[in-house]
This record gives C-alpha cells, sequence and structure tokens, in this order.
C-alpha cells in the first residue's frame, strides 16, 4: 500500500461518511456513520501497524502544489505524536458515537442525523490537523474544525447551550486570528530568504532573527493556550462541557484541546526553537497555575460535568509543563500524558454522563449520593477512570504524570514542588466527588449501566490497564519523535533512553 | 495658442465601455417609445445584452493586449492618454460587469413581492398619497432603473480606468448620480429610502467638492491634469510640496467617502439600510470595486513616488475604519445596517492592502504584490456581499422584508438552505478558511506586514476578532434562538436571484478552496501603465 495516499484516504473516509449520513434518515445515519468510523479506525490501525515504522521523522507523506502564487501545499505526514493523536481520534469517535446513540434524538436536540454528520465532519477535519505538514493547510483545518464543534456544542445539550458555543467560538476564533497574523509572518520570512512556502520542511530551514522568531512565537503560543486551554485564557472551557452533551465533551477536550498541545510541540519548538527557549521561565509558570489553579477550582465545583472539565484544565497543565522544560523525560512524558489523558478523561466523561442521565441533574447536591449499592457497576467504573485522572500507580496517567513531575524536578526545585501537589489536589476532587455521588446510606433506585453503555467504556478501561502496566508500545512510538524535537531545539539531552534513572543524576544544569 | 488636434479612439479597446454606454442611451429611447407593458422585457434583455457583449469584450481585449517588460504590465493607453485600458483596468472591469450582470438579475427579480419589483411604482407620487395608492393597485413599476444602472456601471468603468484627473472627476460623477437616484426608490419605507438617498446626495455632493479642489491644487503644483505628469513632477520635487501634500489631501477626502473609510463612513448604514435591497446589493459591491480601482490607480501611479507621504495617512485611516467599521457593528440591531458596518470593516482591511505596496525590486520572486492582494480582496468581497444581500432580500414578513436581527431568530428551522447560505456568507466575511474571505483577509495581511506595517495588521487581527463576534451573533440567532411570535418567512424567489444567490456561494467557496487561478489572474494583469 506504498502508492496508496494512506493519509487522504484517511481523512476522506469520515468526511465522505459526514455528507452521506448528512442525507439518510435518522436510524440508517447513526448505522452509516458508525460504519464509517470504524471503517476510519480500521483503516488507521491498519495503516500503522503495516507502513509505519519506528525510526521517527515524517512518514507516509504526501505533497501537492496548492495554490502556488502563495506557496501553499496540500502536505501531509505523520510522526509519532501524529501517529499517536491520529490513533486516539480514531478510537474516541465510534466510542463516542455509540455513547450518544439516543442523546441526540433527546426533545430539544438536533436529532441524530445532525450529530453524527457533525462528528464526523469534526473527525475528518481533526486527522487533517495532525496530519498538515504545511503551515497554512494546518491553519485551515485548525479553523475549520471550529465549525461542526460549533453546532455540537450549540445544537446539543442543555439549556443555554447556545451562548457557550458562542463563547467557545469567540475564544477560539481570537486566538486563531492571532494565529494568522503568526502565520503571514512566517510567510513574509520565507519570502524575504527566496521563495515564498508554507511546507515544514522548508519553514524549519529558515533562520529567522531572534526578535521576528518572538512575535512569531507569541501569536502561535496564544493559540495553543487558549486551545489546550492554559490559564488565564481557560474560561471558555468549563462553560462548554457543563453545557453541551458528554459526547461532544469527549470529542472537545480529549481530541479537539490536544490540537494546542500539539502545536506547541510541532510549531513553537519545532519552528521557533529560540523563542520557545526565551518563553520557558513565563510558560512554566503559567502551566504550573493551571495545574494547581485547575485542581482547586475543580473541587469547589457542583456541576459533576464542569469539574471534569476542570480537571483537564490542571492536566493540560502538566502536559505544558512537560514540553517546556525541554528534556527527554518531560517531552516524552508530555506527549504520553495526551494520549492517557485522552482516554481517562474520556471514560469519566462518558460514565459520568450516564449518571447525569440517570439522576435528571448535573449537580452534586442534589444527586445526594447513595449509587453504589443500586449501581456498582457505574460506581465502580467511576472510580477507576476518577483514579486514572488522579494517577494512580497501575492506571496509564501515573506513567506520565511521573515523567513530567521528574522531568520538573530536574528543570527546577520549585517547579517539581508546584506541580507534586497536584496530585494530592486530584485525590481530593476526584474522592470526594466520589464519596458525595456514590456513597451514602439511602439507597437509590438507579438502573445500572446496559451492555451498550459498558461496551463503550470497556476498551477505555482495557486500555488504561495496559498501558499503566505496559507503556513501552507507547513510548517506542513517542521516543523517537522526542529526540527529533529536541534535536532541533538544540538541547543536547542525557539520558538517551527514558527510564535509565542513573541518567538523570548528573544532568543537572545541562540547560537552563 | 495650440492647434486643436483631434484625438484618435481606440474602438477595439474601448469597445466595453462604449457598449454600456450606448445600451444606458437605448435604454432611455426604450424608456420614451415602448409600450409600457414591453418596457420590463425589453429594458432586462437589453442590460443583460450589454453587459454581456462588454464582458465578452473585456475577455478579447485582454487576449490581445500589448505586454511590455516581460508580463510586468500590458495595455495601451487610449483617448490620448486619457483612459488607460491595463491589466488592471481590465480585471475590474470585468469584476464590475459580472457584478452588475447579477445585479440586474436581482433588480429584475419580480417573484419575492407579489409579482412586482422592489423599486417603487411612481417615484413621483409622494408617500401615502391617494396618488401612490393608485400607482400601487395598477401594479406600476420604474423601468427606468435598468439605464440608470447601466450609467452607474458605465461610471464604475471608467472611474478606475481614468488616467488623468478630470476623467476621473467625470467617473466618479456618472457613477454616483444614478446611485443616488436609485437609492430613493424602495418600494415600501420609502421615507426612509427618500431620506437615504438625500443624505447620500448632499453628503456625495460635499465629497465630490473636496475631490474637485484636490484636483485644482495637484493641478496647481504639477501643471499637468496627466498621472504620468504628476508623477513625473512629485519625481523632480521642484514646487510648491504644501499645494501637493493638501492636493493628496483632499482627493483621499473624496475617495475615501466613496469607499466608505472613517471618518467618512457615516452615510454608509442609513443608505445600505435605506436603498432598495438590489441596489444596495450591487452598490455595495460595484461602487466598492470601481473606488478602490480608482484609488489604486491615483496613489500608486500618480503620487506613487511620493509613498512616504502618504502612507502614514493611510496607515491611521485603515486602523480607525477597521475599529469603527467592527465597533460599531457589533452594536447594531438591523441586519442591513449590520452588513453595512461590516462593509466599513472590509473598507478598512482592503486599505491595509493598498498600504502594503513596495519598491517592485523589494519583492522575492512569486511573492505577493499590493495590487495583486487588493484586487483578489475586491473579488472575494464583491461576491460575497451580493450574496449576502440578495439572501437579505428573501426573508420577509407581511411588511416586506425582515430586517432586524431578531426576526432572524429561528431561521434555520424555518428554511435550512436561505440559513445556511447566509452563515456561510457570514463565515467568508469573518475570514473563515476555506472560504474566500481567508485568502483574501491572508492575502492583504500578507502584504502589508511585507512592508512593515505590522501595527496595522495587529489592529487588522483584532477588528477581525470583533467582527467575528457580531457574525457569529447572527450566526446564534439563527440557528439556536427561539423564533419571536411567528418568526420569519422565507419567499420563494424566481430562478433571476437563486442564481445570484448561487453564483455568490459558488465564487467564495471556489476562491476559498481554489484561489490559484484568480491570484495568478491578478499577477498576469501586472502593473498600471502611465
Amino acid at each position: 500500500m506504498n502508492d496508496l495516499p494512506v493519509l487522504t484516504i484517511l481523512i476522506a473516509l469520515p468526511l465522505v461518511g459526514a455528507l452521506v449520513t448528512a442525507f439518510l434518515p435518522a436510524a440508517t445515519a447513526r448505522l452509516a456513520g458508525l460504519g464509517f468510523a470504524g471503517a476510519t479506525l480500521v483503516w488507521a490501525v491498519v495503516a500503522a501497524l503495516t507502513s509505519y515504522s519506528l525510526d521517527g521523522g515524517m512518514q507516509l507523506t504526501e505533497t501537492h502544489t496548492w495554490i502556488e502564487a502563495l506557496g501553499v501545499h496540500y502536505a501531509l505526514g505523520v510522526d509519532g505524536l501524529g501517529l499517536l493523536m491520529v490513533l486516539l481520534t480514531t478510537v474516541l469517535v465510534p466510542i463516542v458515537l455509540v455513547a450518544s446513540w439516543h442523546e441526540a434524538d433527546a426533545p430539544g436536540n438536533g436529532g441524530s442525523r445532525a450529530f453524527v454528520a457533525w462528528v464526523l465532519a469534526l473527525e475528518a477535519m481533526s486527522l487533517a490537523v495532525f496530519t498538515a505538514t504545511d503551515v497554512f493547510l494546518f491553519y485551515v483545518v485548525f479553523e475549520a474544525t471550529l465549525i461542526p464543534a460549533y453546532f455540537l456544542i450549540g445544537g446539543f445539550g442543555r439549556e443555554g447551550r447556545g451562548r457557550a458555543a458562542t463563547k467557545f467560538l469567540i475564544y477560539q476564533l481570537a486566538g486563531g486570528l492571532v494565529m494568522l497574523a503568526s502565520v503571514i509572518g512566517l510567510y513574509v520570512v520565507s519570502a524575504d530568504s527566496g521563495r515564498p512556502s508554507f511546507l515544514l520542511t522548508d519553514l524549519a530551514a529558515l533562520d529567522i532573527d531572534p526578535v521576528t522568531q518572538r512575535w512569531i512565537f507569541l501569536g502561535f503560543f496564544i493559540a495553543f493556550a487558549i486551545k489546550a486551554p492554559m490559564f488565564p485564557v481557560h474560561t471558555w472551557l468549563a462553560d462548554t462541557t457543563e453545557r453541551a452533551t458528554t459526547g461532544t465533551s469527549v470529542l472537545l477536550v480529549c481530541v479537539l484541546d490536544k490540537i494546542g498541545t500539539f502545536g506547541m510541540l510541532r510549531f513553537c519548538l519545532g519552528l521557533l526553537p529560540d523563542a520557545s527557549q526565551w518563553a520557558t521561565p513565563v510558560v512554566v509558570v503559567l502551566a504550573l497555575i493551571s495545574i494547581v489553579y485547575g485542581a482547586l477550582v475543580a473541587i469547589g465545583q457542583d456541576d459533576v460535568l464542569r469539574l471534569i472539565g476542570l480537571t483537564s484544565l490542571s492536566h493540560f497543565g502538566f502536559i505544558v509543563l512537560g514540553i517546556f522544560v525541554f528534556s527527554s523525560q518531560g517531552g516524552s512524558g508530555a506527549i504520553l500524558y495526551m494520549v492517557n489523558h485522552g482516554i481517562a478523561t474520556a471514560a469519566l466523561f462518558l460514565v459520568a454522563g450516564y449518571l447525569v442521565q440517570r439522576r435528571g441533574t448535573a449537580s452534586i447536591r442534589a444527586m445526594g449520593g447513595g449509587i453504589e449499592k443500586g449501581a456498582p457497576v457505574l460506581a465502580g467504573i467511576f472510580l477507576i477512570s476518577g483514579l486514572a485522572a488522579c494517577g494512580l500507580p497501575g492506571l496509564s496517567p501515573f506513567v506520565s504524570e511521573m515523567l513530567v513531575i521528574i522531568a520538573a524536578f530536574q528543570h527546577a526545585w520549585w517547579a517539581g514542588a508546584v506541580a507534586v501537589t497536584a496530585i494530592v489536589l486530584a485525590a481530593i476532587y476526584v474522592l470526594w466527588l466520589y464519596q458525595r455521588t456514590m456513597t451514602g446510606p439511602e439507597q437509590v433506585e438507579v438502573k445500572d449501566l446496559d451492555r451498550r453503555e459498558v461496551g463503550t467504556l470497556a476498551p477505555l478501561m482495557l486500555a488504561l490497564v495496559l498501558f499503566g502496566f505496559f507503556p513501552m508500545p507507547l513510548l517506542d512510538v513517542i521516543n523517537p519523535n522526542v529526540e527529533d524535537t529536541l534535536t532541533q531545539v538544540g538541547v543536547t539531552d542525557e539520558p538517551p533512553t527514558v527510564g535509565s534513572a542513573d541518567g538523570a543524576a548528573s544532568s543537572q544544569g545541562g540547560h537552563e | 495658442m495650440n492647434e486643436f488636434i483631434k484625438p484618435t479612439v481606440e474602438y477595439f479597446e474601448l469597445w466595453p465601455l462604449l457598449v454600456v454606454f450606448g445600451v444606458a442611451c437605448l435604454g432611455v429611447v426604450v424608456e420614451a417609445f415602448a409600450p409600457r407593458s414591453a418596457r420590463y422585457v425589453a429594458q432586462v434583455l437589453l442590460a443583460l445584452g450589454g453587459l454581456g457583449a462588454a464582458l465578452v469584450g473585456v475577455v478579447l481585449i485582454a487576449r490581445d493586449s500589448e505586454v511590455y517588460a516581460d508580463g510586468a504590465a500590458r495595455g495601451v493607453l487610449a483617448m490620448s492618454g486619457t483612459i488607460a485600458v491595463d491589466g488592471p483596468t481590465l480585471f475590474i472591469w470585468g469584476l464590475v460587469l459580472v457584478l452588475a450582470i447579477a445585479g440586474t438579475m436581482l433588480f429584475a427579480e419580480r417573484h419575492l413581492d407579489g409579482g412586482v419589483s422592489a423599486f417603487a411604482g411612481q417615484a413621483a407620487a409622494l408617500p401615502g398619497t391617494e396618488a401612490e395608492r393608485e400607482a400601487s393597485t395598477r401594479g406600476l413599476d420604474h423601468t427606468e432603473v435598468y439605464p440608470l444602472l447601466m450609467f452607474a456601471v458605465f461610471g464604475m468603468m471608467l472611474f478606475p480606468a481614468a488616467n488623468d484627473l478630470l476623467t476621473m472627476f467625470v467617473g466618479l460623477e456618472v457613477l454616483s448620480l444614478p446611485l443616488y437616484l436609485l437609492t430613493g426608490l424602495a418600494r415600501r419605507r420609502r421615507l426612509l429610502s427618500q431620506e437615504a438617498a438625500l443624505k447620500y446626495f448632499l453628503l456625495g455632493a460635499f465629497s465630490s467638492g473636496f475631490f474637485l479642489y484636490g484636483v485644482a491644487l495637484v493641478y496647481g503644483y504639477a501643471g499637468s491634469m496627466q498621472f504620468a505628469a504628476i508623477n513625473e513632477a512629485v519625481r523632480n520635487d521642484t514646487a510648491n510640496q504644501s499645494l501637493l501634500l493638501i492636493g493628496i489631501g483632499m482627493l483621499s477626502v473624496g475617495l475615501f467617502f466613496k469607499v466608505g473609510a472613517a471618518p467618512f463612513q457615516a452615510w454608509t448604514p442609513d443608505v445600505y439600510q435605506g436603498a432598495p435591497t438590489p441596489v444596495t446589493a450591487f452598490m455595495a459591491a460595484g461602487t466598492k470595486v470601481a473606488a478602490f480601482g480608482a484609488m489604486l490607480r491615483l496613489f500608486y501611479v500618480a503620487f506613487g513616488a511620493d509613498r512616504w507621504s502618504w502612507q502614514p495617512m493611510m496607515w491611521v485611516i485603515a486602523i480607525l475604519t477597521m475599529l469603527v467599521g467592527a465597533v460599531l457593528a457589533v452594536t447594531q440591531t438591523d441586519i442591513k445596517r449590520l452588513l453595512a458596518y461590516s462593509s466599513v470593516a472590509h473598507t478598512g482591511f482592503l486599505l491595509t492592502g493598498v498600504l502594503g505596496v513596495q519598491q517592485t525590486s523589494a519583492l522575492a520572486d512569486g511573492e505577493l504584490t499590493a495590487l495583486q492582494a487588493v484586487l483578489f480582496y475586491l473579488a472575494t468581497y464583491g461576491f460575497a456581499t451580493l450574496g449576502a444581500f440578495a439572501v437579505v432580500s428573501l426573508v420577509r414578513d407581511s411588511g416586506g422584508e425582515a430586517t432586524a436581527l431578531s426576526r432572524w431568530a429561528g431561521l434555520g428551522k424555518e428554511s435550512p438552505i436561505v440559513a445556511g447560505v447566509f452563515a456561510f456568507f457570514l463565515l467568508a466575511m469573518a475570514g473563515i478558511p476555506l472560504t474566500s474571505g481567508f485568502v483574501g483577509k491572508l492575502a492583504v495581511f500578507s502584504v502589508a506586514l511585507a512592508a512593515g506595517a505590522w501595527p496595522v495588521v495587529i489592529a487588522a487581527v483584532v477588528a477581525s476578532v470583533i467582527a467575528a463576534f457580531l457574525y457569529i451573533r447572527v450566526i446564534k440567532a439563527m440557528y439556536f434562538d427561539e423564533p419571536v411570535g411567528e418568526g420569519p418567512t422565507v419567499a420563494y424567489p424566481s430562478v433571476l436571484t437563486a442564481t445570484t444567490i448561487a453564483l455568490g456561494a459558488a465564487v467564495t467557496l471556489m476562491l476559498g478552496i481554489l484561489p490559484g487561478p484568480l491570484l495568478d489572474l491578478a499577477a498576469l494583469a501586472g502593473e498600471f501603465i502611465r
């Protein structure tokens, strides 16, 4: 399958699916949509197993001239980071479709047909974001993801969702337009040095002067910080997860927000290494604030879905911290965290969604506890996902969180010290949430999870445990990618492989 | 005394201009002699035929045009150097003619309002009188609008092609006068329409005065009306500099008024709101294209050597225009006024492109030129605006068009297709990727940044964010708000309006996905000749 445009087909499958389902009756649309999402998953897995090698670098590349006058190419390719994001996306979409099987047809919602079509459109655009290797193409699909996301938030969910959708879109568009200035800056720089081009490979070869680099960095970083989200531009997140359906929230937080940290790695570090190092102190501080602030605010929430949204603020703080400490542990930890956070938070959102459906309210106080006895499976899965989110050893987020915290300590003792507090805070919000909703003397009559619902959660649970004990398959994909990135940044890193703890001691002072 | 020399007329190159003018005159004759029942069909066919013939002419001229300096410029100076039929002129002519054809189809629409057009039955009858009621019951229709449209198109073609100040002034007036008149001809809400026409006329006449004064001052400075001679005088820099600067300022006032740049934008919302919607659509698109064509030629050709004097002014005006347009648009509650302020913001974005001019030697091989970027943006803007106003004419209630934004709530449920198309136009205006507006924005911002105008680009980004908010507000109203009362109804248009909307949407989508051919065409047009 070497001659096939693998990635184009990968993007085209859900896109065609979106167009087809938009014109089918609701019942068929769901099945057809699931079929398309499944086919995309199979295609992605087959491509990863047969065509991707673990040597690192861009693979499965396709390059065609798109707009010659602007130096724009239709260029696709995946590296380790891109591959994992593609797989995460393709895994989560069918799960979300099954989990939202009846939800979109509830009164007041926009109907299954529209839901499935928008989800598939979002999947296609997200896959394009993760595989684009031309800055212009990346920007186009980066913005294009907003349209399906906007209609998913605004058309499905709870009262007040229209407002939430508008807030979401304004934040994202503002970030996108700031980034547009930087994209244009890159165009001007590349035009000044010869022929204008937006190809990543051409841009990486440029020698941009430090001041220009900082301005361009700023534009990209603001956009990605809004997307990720980071303190202080995170306020859209909780409003959105509170109002949207949990299926939408999963796609937003677990897939779409990853674009932010993905972009930091690929564009900020990859294209603007000097400026990235220049900005490190500020970014690290912002990341630490996000970690602690997100956890503290989450503790104070009464709305389950808001609470879970805010925990992500804390988690994204960890990811950004891992990226900007510039070491192989940090980088590997951050990328691994992106995958694990996707799995754990998706599970948490989905099970919380089932809970909210059963109780008819998302308010923790109104639920009043006592679900454990009536619905043990629901409670059990809720507990496991929650513990995963707070980094219990044996579940996959633990590995990534440890890597990031180790890297943070290597970077500066205070960074590590602040980051560590989040473990305690995370335990508080998860366990307290569990205690207030699930335990209690009274027994509430609730239906336990049915087969469909367990089916959506089982693969996520499996992944949590599997990657908790055996993260090496993921790290094998990640490590070459991290090495490439660090080489680009120009940080000579100490331990060649992650996990050799004896190398860590000599690394003090190796970099700022 | 100079001896009078008979000018040679380049009939082939001026053909489109002559056809449009001839058809406009013929339209007047038809109006005078044809029976009332035959006029509508005759006028519409005449106008469409004339515009079509002129468009064919433009293509033929472009194909055979003379090329200079390896394709850097093309075309000829006609009428003893008073009209320049060069690449940019031909591009703008083509654009104006296509927009005019679409505009004519909107003018001819009679399905929306129970078999009559959007124009007053009898403009001379006072609003609310017996005469008006009689005109209405008899189903009278002003078919003079078609010759008026053709005269305006003639002005729009002459204005950007003018190669001396006097011809430019003539073009300006020929384009403006029919539009003043058309503005006052609305069938419904006639007082509003007449008020708009009067405002437009008074302010327009005032700004023409400024323009004419500027012409006089620049003539005093350079001793010639010809752009080439003015350029020569600026280069030699001998005469009184203050005459030149004040002259540039006065000319700018006239042009900034026409394009609706702040602080001369005050007429835009009133006129856009009061004019019959087909007129608004045609005027918003066509006038801007023509006036920017003229502005580009005046500043690049006549004052190109004095760039450092006018670029700072342009910076200030561009920033002001973008911010004023975007901020005021947010507070609007009427869809036509909202689109008017958004068009003010777009004027600012276009000015961002205009001020991005650089020496040819400063550009890399294959880099966008300012001219190319502005021409491209004009095309994207023209079609999106025309399409958006055409959609506005479809959404109605018992009192005619429902232009209050609150009446648009729930349109997404009432008519998903109309709401979807309108949302698409709005997204294009907001500059979302995969629409033409995005590529246009990228183009003008690039040239401005390349010319070092980064403060303008930052202001443009801020204005874009503010503007995005208002477009999203409309989309939210259409899709996620509950309708008030009975909700809006969507009238089924005839094939004329439907074609126009489809054309606008198709071009907006095409230029968003494959802008290459049009960008190349704009590059092929090359520089101005003098």
